[in-house]
């Protein structure tokens, strides 16, 4: 009973949250162009669920795409900066600063060099995600038990056979667990993206809903980013625990 | 008895940001081949410093390190090694773990995809003779504390070296457990008959085990004693009760007390 209750907690809270606000537009009769309610905001993505989809559809591409990349390079980089101190001292005040500069502030650059449209995206999800994946490839490198690295390297270990045997595996888990985090970013790089310039994407069908004053329509664009943000969220948890389910184990299962 | 591992005149320091610190001063040390040695000190004296210094992991300062007859440049790739800390990958299984070296060194490295099968049953016997027989399918998580040390001894032993290095490696057990494995290592040592440089702090253990205690003064750390142990073998912990043994640890007691107020 209480473990049926615990799995279905967050549809239950989910609820109890439309239900608030619901209840806290009509009774408080808030102006539906401030805070639509949820029946309206269902009401639009109904009216409208054919551009919400293709909008969706076109975000979740651009995302993917730019999150795509951002493994790519992130794991890439986060080997390089992981491989000697002297790069990761060298190159990591570098990497914070790019991460500080917010991000909308690049677009209208991306937006000269490649034109209004999917590339602006793609690229601001890139460079929004990949930040967090190459620091946890990185950390999982360079916090390796040194005294394991001397077993190994008395043995004659080369510094390939050490990342192969213990270094990467032992990333592994900080990966993962970065890529659910590198993967709400994109989405945030993305819709910035889409809402400054481009012609399709939900942060595009949002600008265009709040321009004509729609708000039921700019609340589902929101809902449908909420939507593909925890599916997508939801997938790489999954893969996580697939792929490094040793990082995982309880702690009660020592032998006595 | 030709010496197996021997330093002459060894001094290391490091380079520091915050300025030289000397490790180890003019230390000299032999060990002969198949000789149980124990290092004692106090803390902070550079035990291990000597271990790195003889498995070639850092170079000396000064003087000259020399194993099995050869001045040591790099890593010996003899030597086993095991820490307090046992080390273990988590993602691997415990026969996994102690295959770990064997994909390392050569030869064993070019056959080991070849005679896995093989090196899986040696590792599995070696595992039995400590004790850990059917545990090889086991994480390491799934053990205690003192059967993970257990593995760590086996992986340091896999590759049948010919230098055993141990680095306070009972440290974190406990009294029961440690002595135990002080049995454990006594029988493996008699059996295979590698040479064994233990690193400790611990008074009986060094006597216990040992065929010759070294000790250390405090850092700079260089040998000031070294004490043969003449106790008969092979050795029952019952002898951890008599008298020549007690006054044994009294007088290392002793020396390292001196290093200490020194």
């Amino acid at each position: 009973m209480t473990a049926s209750l615990e799995r279905l907690a967050p549809v239950w809270f989910t609820i109890a949250l439309f239900a608030l606000w619901e209840a806290s537009c009509r009774l408080l009769s808030i102006d539906p162009f401030i805070l639509p309610a949820p029946s309206e905001v269902f009401a639009a993505l109904v009216q409208y669920w054919r551009p919400v989809l293709r909008h969706s559809l076109v975000t979740l591409w651009t995302t993917m795409a730019g999150f795509a990349m951002a493994v790519v390079f992130g794991i890439a980089l986060g080997l390089v900066v992981g491989w000697s101190r002297t790069i990761y001292r060298g190159i990591y005040p570098v990497l914070v600063g790019f991460n500080t500069i917010p991000k909308v502030a690049v677009v209208p650059v991306l937006v000269i060099w490649f034109g209004i449209g999917e590339i602006p995206a793609i690229l601001t999800a890139f460079l929004i995600s990949f930040f967090p994946i190459v620091v946890n490839v990185a950390t999982g490198l360079a916090t390796m038990e040194p005294e394991l690295e001397d077993v190994l390297r008395a043995l004659g270990a080369k510094k390939l056979d050490i990342m192969t045997k213990v270094g990467i595996p032992r990333a592994l888990p900080y990966l993962f667990g970065s890529l659910k985090v590198a993967i709400t970013l994109a989405f945030v790089g993305s819709v910035v993206s889409e809402t400054i310039a481009a012609n399709a994407g939900i942060g595009f069908l949002m600008a265009q809903a709040g321009a004509n004053f729609q708000m039921p329509l700019v609340f589902a664009g929101l809902l449908a980013l909420a939507v593909e943000g925890i599916a997508m969220y939801g997938l790489f948890a999954l893969v996580e625990r697939r792929m490094t389910r040793w990082a995982f184990r309880s702690q009660g299962s020592a032998a006595a | 008895m030709t010496p197996f591992v021997a330093l002459d005149g060894v001094t290391l320091t490091y380079r520091g940001a915050a300025g030289d610190v000397t490790a180890l001063s003019g230390t000299s040390l032999t060990v002969g081949r198949g000789e149980f040695a124990a290092v004692v000190g106090p803390s902070g004296c550079g035990k291990s410093t000597l271990m790195k210094l003889v498995t070639g992991l850092v170079p000396p300062t000064e003087g000259r390190v020399t194993v099995d007859g050869a001045a040591v440049t790099g890593p010996v790739k003899i030597a086993g090694m095991a820490f307090q800390n046992p080390n273990l990958l988590p993602w691997r299984t415990v026969v996994d773990n102690v295959l770990l070296p064997l994909e390392i060194v050569e030869p064993h490295r070019r056959r080991f995809r070849a005679e896995r099968k093989r090196y899986k049953a040696e590792a599995e016997a070696l595992l039995a003779t400590v004790g850990l027989a059917g545990f090889g399918e086991r994480f390491p998580w799934e053990l205690s504390g003192g059967m993970q040390q257990r593995a760590s001894l086996c992986r340091a032993l896999i590759h049948e070296p010919a230098l055993l290095m141990l680095d306070e490696p009972f440290a974190a057990l406990d009294a029961f457990t440690r002595e135990e494995l002080w049995c454990v290592l006594r029988d493996l040592w008699e059996r295979i008959g590698f040479t064994v440089i233990l690193v400790t702090h611990d008074l009986r253990e060094a006597a216990f085990l040992a065929d010759t205690v070294h000790v250390m003064s405090a850092r700079p750390g260089r040998i000031v004693t070294s004490r043969r142990v003449e106790l008969p073998r092979p050795r029952d912990l019952e002898v951890c009760f008599e008298p020549p043994f007690v006054e044994l640890v009294h007088e290392l007691r002793g020396r390292i007390a001196e290093m200490r107020a020194a």
